[in-house]
């Protein structure tokens, strides 16, 4: 009996030996090359320069500094925020979404269009016009304060300003999803009886779940780094509305740099581990939805 | 013997797959007042702003020299990132969409990192690199060579953040193509670069346009970053959104919000050159869509 060779051959070698001997296109070094060189010199060294940096510090040096307490009360802020922020979205994206791709109404092109405002509109001006509209006179901050709510100076306006940024990423990853829906799932759901509801809570939510978690984390990951939208409407007061990324930059300006390296590569390590969380999240999400 | 079955007319059917009228108007109300009182309200507070104390006001906010410093630095700083973080966004898609390679998900992973890192981190990794404490501080002092507090540091920072926006526009569009056009233009005799201009570029015109508008308008507002490695030093290292900063800290919020409306005319026009390009985009896709059945 004759044994397949190819058989024995691991899937990925197979496919490298097939696929890079055959390809006839030029230029592939010279692509690759120059992404490899230029990602390295933007991206990669100076990263690495940060963890080096951070090495040469002592063990105490960096639990000092990561560990006292207005720094604490910086990771409360800026995580707690974050996450209320990234909810409010979640919810409240999947209804933008939902009106966007089900229903006609005036106007409807422009509101699409203008989703994208938080990723265009440049950090520093969302910033001042938050502060602006939410300040005790300004346009929305008049009726709040009859109310007795307080926005801008308080972490009330942390949560807004980060709510803002975060905004179209739960719309804009679960938009697609409902268009490509099949509507004869929803048919059938209604066809044996199911209520708008029920269909909507055991065919259209799961269905969209992993756009929601992915476009959820995705903001969640946007709002623990963001620094200019938030400083002008926070009011900065230690302890109290002061972010972490914020803290770097105070540091920075006292040439603490042992302390800014510490906290800078802190942070690092956070973004890094919730990317990972993020990319476990996606698989496991479509995975279970995979299998339904 | 025969079942009858009575299919549900056109109107229960569609009643039964959408909500009731009074749901409807409640969620679509919901929507607008949120995407009104979050985006569109402080978007109009800014030209109401910059315009509350005149035109003449406005404009003048312009005339200053400090202004068109930091006008003429954004514009700088974009003329040296876009461009280059173009050229290696065609270069990174080309090598990822038209090759096979082991590691290819971990290096459109680490193209991404930018994406995740905090605006003050990406200025803070320059300032220990190069600034007077970092790895090259000495022998940058030495040679007399400024990059922090600089041109030069202000643009690096422009280039980390927004590194990845063309790379990521053109990975998946060049992945749809495949490699045929470009074997069957290899194969007919054409150089890499003839393809490359001919073939790949044309195919991804669009996503490549796009790609260079959203790059450009994050180079122009960027804030974070640059923030950390300008210095502030008027009319020398302050860019737009820094001057904004300034202006604002400094209660003259005319002139402050004068600039800001520039930065929001930008923000605009990405929005509604996305908005049209999509559209574009779907009607070539229909189309072709279309041809390929008929």
């Amino acid at each position: 009996m004759r044994r397949n060779i190819a058989a024995d051959v691991p899937e990925y070698l197979m496919k490298s030996i097939l696929l890079t001997r055959h390809s006839v296109l030029p230029g592939f070094g010279m692509a690759m090359g120059f992404t490899m060189v230029y990602l390295s010199l933007i991206v990669l060294i100076p990263l690495a320069g940060l963890f080096l940096k951070t090495a040469v510090l002592s063990w105490e040096q960096i639990w000092a500094t990561i560990s006292s307490p207005r720094v604490l009360a910086s990771y409360r802020l800026t995580f707690g925020a974050s996450l209320i922020g990234a909810l409010i979205n979640a919810v409240l994206g999947v209804a933008v979404a939902w009106v966007l791709v089900r229903y006609t109404f005036p106007g409807k092109r422009i509101l699409d269009a203008l989703v994208d405002l938080p990723f265009a509109l440049p950090t520093a001006v969302a910033g001042i016009t938050l502060a602006t509209v939410y300040s005790e006179n300004g346009w929305l901050g008049r009726y709040l304060a009859e109310l007795g709510i307080k926005v801008a100076y308080t972490p009330l306006g942390v949560v807004v300003a980060l709510t803002f940024i975060g905004l179209p990423f739960v719309v804009r990853t679960v938009q697609p999803v409902l268009d490509d829906l099949d509507p004869e799932l929803e048919e059938a759901a209604a066809c044996l009886g199911a209520g708008r509801l029920r269909t909507f809570y055991h065919v259209l939510l799961p269905a969209m779940f992993p756009a929601i978690v992915t476009g959820f984390a995705l903001a969640l990951a946007r709002a623990i780094g963001e620094y200019g939208s938030v400083i002008f409407i926070a009011g900065n007061i230690p302890m109290v509305s002061e972010i972490t990324p914020l803290l770097i930059i105070t540091k920075l300006e006292q040439y603490d740099y042992p302390g800014a390296t510490a906290l800078g590569a802190t942070m690092l390590v956070v973004s890094f581990v919730l990317l990972l969380i993020i990319n476990a999240l996606q698989r496991w999400a479509w995975l279970r939805t995979g299998r339904r | 013997m025969s079942a009858t079955i009575t299919l549900p007319s056109g109107r229960r059917l569609a009643a039964a797959t959408t909500e009731a009228p009074l749901v409807r108007g409640l969620l679509i109300a919901i929507v607008i007042l949120f995407l009104g009182l979050f985006l569109l309200v402080p978007l109009a507070a800014v030209f109401y702003e910059a315009l509350r104390k005149g035109v003449e006001v406005y404009f003048a906010s312009f005339a200053n020299a400090d202004a068109r410093a930091a006008i003429k630095l954004t514009l700088i700083a974009a003329a040296i990132s876009v461009p280059l973080n173009l050229v290696f966004g065609i270069a990174a898609a080309y090598a990822i969409a038209k090759f096979e390679f082991p590691g290819k998900s971990f290096l459109i992973s680490l193209i991404d990192l930018p994406f995740s890192v905090s605006p003050v981190i990406a200025g803070l990794i320059y300032v220990l690199m190069f600034g007077l404490q970092g790895w090259f501080g000495p022998w940058l002092q030495e040679h007399d060579i400024r990059i922090i507090f600089a041109v030069p540091g202000i643009v690096l920072a422009t280039i980390f953040v927004t590194f990845p926006f063309v790379a990521r526009e053109l990975i998946p569009l060049m992945q749809e193509q495949g490699t045929e056009e470009e074997e069957a233009a290899v194969l007919l005799g054409a150089n890499g670069w003839r393809m490359l201009w001919r073939v790949t570029l044309p195919n991804v015109k669009w996503g490549l346009l796009y790609g260079v508008i959203l790059c450009n308008a994050r180079a122009m507002g960027e804030f974070g970053a640059v923030s950390v490695v300008s210095g502030h030093i008027r009319g020398l290292t302050n860019t737009i959104p820094l001057q904004v900063e300034i202006l604002y800290n400094e209660y003259s919020f005319a002139a402050s919000f004068a600039l800001a409306s520039l930065l929001s005319l930008l923000a605009l026009v990405t929005v509604v050159a996305k908005a049209l390009l999509e559209w574009k985009i779907r009607r070539d896709q229909e189309a072709a869509l279309r041809e390929s059945t008929q």
